[in-house]
């Protein structure tokens, strides 16, 4: 048998004067890492099937274990990082292209720490949210250039379908089938009580979640997994996909295991195939192709739902925002590098595509420049974690953002970053039934309700404290924003001056 | 109904279909796009030239094309049939879900790639030509036929790349060379023939070809060996 090189990167510790050998863990763990002695009765582990998910340690009665990051390692080099060379190893092992998942890990840096929000002092007041009102409802989509009036002086509506929004925060696109049935249960009854809006993915919709319509975008992707007439109808907004930060110019890849039952049927492929979506939409290959996808779309739903065009944040953004907006779309919806997947091919994920805070900037800037701003709303994602990024990227110039990897945390993910596998024991990122029913989609709805309520309570009160009173009003306002540890450069591109200017 | 597209533009022409009753006939059509985009119980003759996307969507109509049609014909149609009298351009029938797609003439790149079906749901493309490079790309399931008349090879280079799941039949003498390794070919079994000649039946009927002259002939049918051709690809990381 050919030597193992790789020592696991988690250890499993159990206070075994704890441990009452109840097998909760065991019973707990997909990864088969817990196993019982009967002779001695006491519980083992395999370390090396851990992926430091957590569910054993939330779900121990007693308390009695934990999960340590091994410090085993290897003679220390800046440059061969234990990380690196176990990737040599495994690929030596193999052959095959590394599969990671989530967000970019590496520490690149997060434009959002090296931005501060302003706040009113003696010369305009704050405005107390608890007391006054505040507005954080946004609407998405193209904001005409001018009024029009009939004859008799009464305003004709030109106003093309919008998206309504009471928080500006809506779920981003993960497929059923890359998360499961109550998963998807989870966002839409969250985006329906928040009126938000969450989004299918390109893996179709089941027809169980046909009733949260007015609160649910249908992705169209280049593999058009259950894309027909009645699912697009479904949709309160359509969504092309064009590209994803966490790889962008690369396609999907579902493996055919988690092609099963429902799966099967929603996306129209048998059991056990994989679902493949190409790198490009073959039908794509220019603005004016977009423009025809667009259309096809607009035509076949009576022009009654707004068009978003997804892409990712990489080198050209702005000029490609420049020839979306152009496109006939309604929004552009933008996805940095550090946003979150399924499963993406480690190199890409770690290595293409720029931050969201730098696409958007610049975006938004060149848009302004162009006067075609209002041709389209903008919505950025990949990664948003917390209210306060909400804020900066709505003064950087978004409408709203997109949430995937925050919004699955408050349903239970750990980021143990293992969705390719299949086995996530929260119930999330997986389509064995015995793990997904781990997620009661009452308690889930119920904790994204809880998170985007409790992000909405503090961007009043940053709102206030700057004396702002609706959102609207804080959009491109990046007078509102310092900058600190940024260069020049950098500060040229988010066009924002630095922290006492 | 009988509509003159002549300088029309297509959202006023595709306002009049849908606003039409169930039998529709297109006048003078040039490059209007979008026709019929996912339309249920009409039928509609188009005399001319329609734009790209003509179908797109579509949901049970019928559309007979007196003309040639232009890329993306058929784009994800979910039912119904689109019958062309001439050629059709590039990703004719891209990614279909269902119904039927008869074309007389040649079809561009890139036909039939990533079609799909789901149990009894099987999207059907038959070309009376010939096919350019990459037919049945990612093809997921479905059936092409391509019957090669007047040509002396039915496809293209890269015919079947990446191909999982469904069959292409090419008529032809010897099946063409270099396909992609996941892709196994073998003469069409009698099983096989028996689909062949349903469709070939069809489309005798509707473009007046003469059957015996296309069943007197040696059929290929390719096939995916693998429902997950990329699988080996991977490691976890």
């Amino acid at each position: 048998m050919a030597i193992n090189f790789l020592y696991p990167d988690y250890e499993v510790v159990r206070d075994q004067t704890k441990c009452i050998a109840c097998r909760v863990c065991e019973r707990q763990c997909a990864n088969g890492v817990h196993m019982l002695d009967e002779t001695l009765n006491l519980m083992k582990s395999d370390d090396a099937k851990c992926v430091n998910c957590h569910r054993c340690v939330s779900l121990c009665p007693t308390r009695a274990l934990k999960i340590v990051k091994t410090d085993h390692t290897f003679k220390e080099n800046a440059n061969w990082t234990g990380e690196t060379i176990k990737e040599v190893y495994r690929q030596a092992a193999t052959g095959g292209v590394l599969l990671s998942s989530m967000g970019n890990p590496k520490p690149y840096p997060v434009y959002w720490d090296k931005l501060l929000i302003n706040a009113s002092q003696v010369t305009n007041p704050s405005i107390d949210p608890l007391r006054e009102p505040m507005e954080t409802r946004v609407y998405l989509g193209k904001k005409p250039g001018a009024i029009q009036r009939d004859q008799n002086g009464e305003i004709i509506c030109n106003l093309t379908p919008q998206l309504e929004l009471d928080v500006p925060v809506m779920f981003s696109a993960m497929s059923y089938g890359s998360i499961s049935y109550n998963a998807h249960e989870s966002l839409a009854r969250a985006a329906r009580a928040l009126n938000t809006l969450y989004n299918t993915g390109e893996g179709g919709l089941h027809e169980d979640f046909y009733e949260y319509s007015a609160n649910t975008i249908v992705q169209v992707a280049s593999g058009r997994f259950g894309v027909h007439k009645d699912y697009l109808n479904a949709g309160a907004a359509i969504e092309i996909k064009m590209g994803q930060g966490a790889k962008p110019g690369i396609g999907g890849h579902l493996p055919g295991q988690k092609i099963v039952g429902d799966v099967s049927r929603t996306r129209m492929i048998p059991e056990g195939s994989d679902a493949i979506s190409p790198a490009p939409h073959h039908d794509i290959y220019s603005i004016e192709d977009l423009r025809q996808l667009v259309y096809s779309l607009k035509e076949a739903t009576d022009y009654q739902k707004p068009v978003i065009v997804k892409i990712a944040a990489v080198h050209n953004v702005a000029a490609i925002a420049s020839g979306v907006a152009r496109s006939g779309a309604d929004i552009i919806a933008i996805d940095g590098f550090r946003g979150g997947t399924g499963a993406a091919p480690t190199r890409i994920r770690d290595n293409v595509g720029i931050p969201i805070e730098l696409a958007l900037a610049s975006v938004d800037q060149r848009l302004r420049d162009e006067g075609i701003r209002n041709n389209v709303s903008i919505v950025v994602g990949g990664s948003i974690r917390n209210s306060a990024d909400v804020v900066k990227a709505v003064a950087l110039g978004a409408d709203a953002v997109y949430i995937a990897t925050g919004a699955l945390l408050a349903l239970g993910c750990h980021l143990c970053r293992s969705c390719q596998a299949g086995k996530c024991n929260w119930g999330i990122a997986t389509q064995e039934p015995e793990l997904v029913k781990r997620l009661n989609p009452d308690i889930g709805s119920e904790r994204l309700v809880n998170l985007i309520h409790a992000w909405q309570h503090e961007i009043k009160e940053m709102m206030g404290g700057m004396g702002i009173n609706s959102i609207e009003a804080l959009k491109g306002n990046r007078l509102m924003l310092r900058g600190i540890g940024l260069n020049e450069k950098e500060l040229g591109i988010l066009g924002v001056k630095y922290a006492g200017e | 109904m009988n509509i003159n597209a002549a300088g029309m533009h297509f959202k006023e022409l595709n306002e009049q279909i849908k606003t039409a009753g169930r039998e529709i006939v297109v006048d003078n059509c040039m490059g209007q796009r979008y026709i019929g985009s996912g339309l249920a119980g009409k039928s509609i003759v188009i005399n001319g030239t329609p734009g790209n996307a003509l179908g797109a969507y579509l949901d049970g109509s019928t559309i007979l094309v007196h003309g040639n049609a232009q890329d993306a014909t058929g784009d994800t149609m979910n039912d119904g049939a689109i019958y062309i009298a001439g050629s059709s351009g590039d990703a004719t029938g891209y990614a279909m879900r269902g119904g039927k797609i008869f074309v007389n003439g040649d079809v561009g790149y890139r036909a039939g790639i990533h079609m799909k079906e789901y149990k009894e749901k099987s999207p059907v493309l038959v070309i009376g030509g010939a096919a350019g490079s990459f037919l049945g790309e990612y093809q997921a399931g479905g059936t092409i036929i391509v019957l090669g008349l007047e040509h002396t090879k039915p496809v293209g280079n890269f015919c079947g790349m990446g191909m999982h799941g469904g069959r292409i039949y090419l008529r032809c003498s010897v099946p063409p060379k270099g396909l992609p390794r996941q892709i196994t070919v073998e003469k069409a079994s009698e099983e096989d023939m028996e689909t062949i000649e349903t469709y070939v039946k069809e489309f005798c009927e509707i473009f007046g070809r003469r059957e015996c002259m296309i069943m007197n002939s040696d059929f290929y049918v390719l096939r995916p060996d693998s429902k997950n051709p990329y699988r080996q690809l991977y490691t976890q990381n």
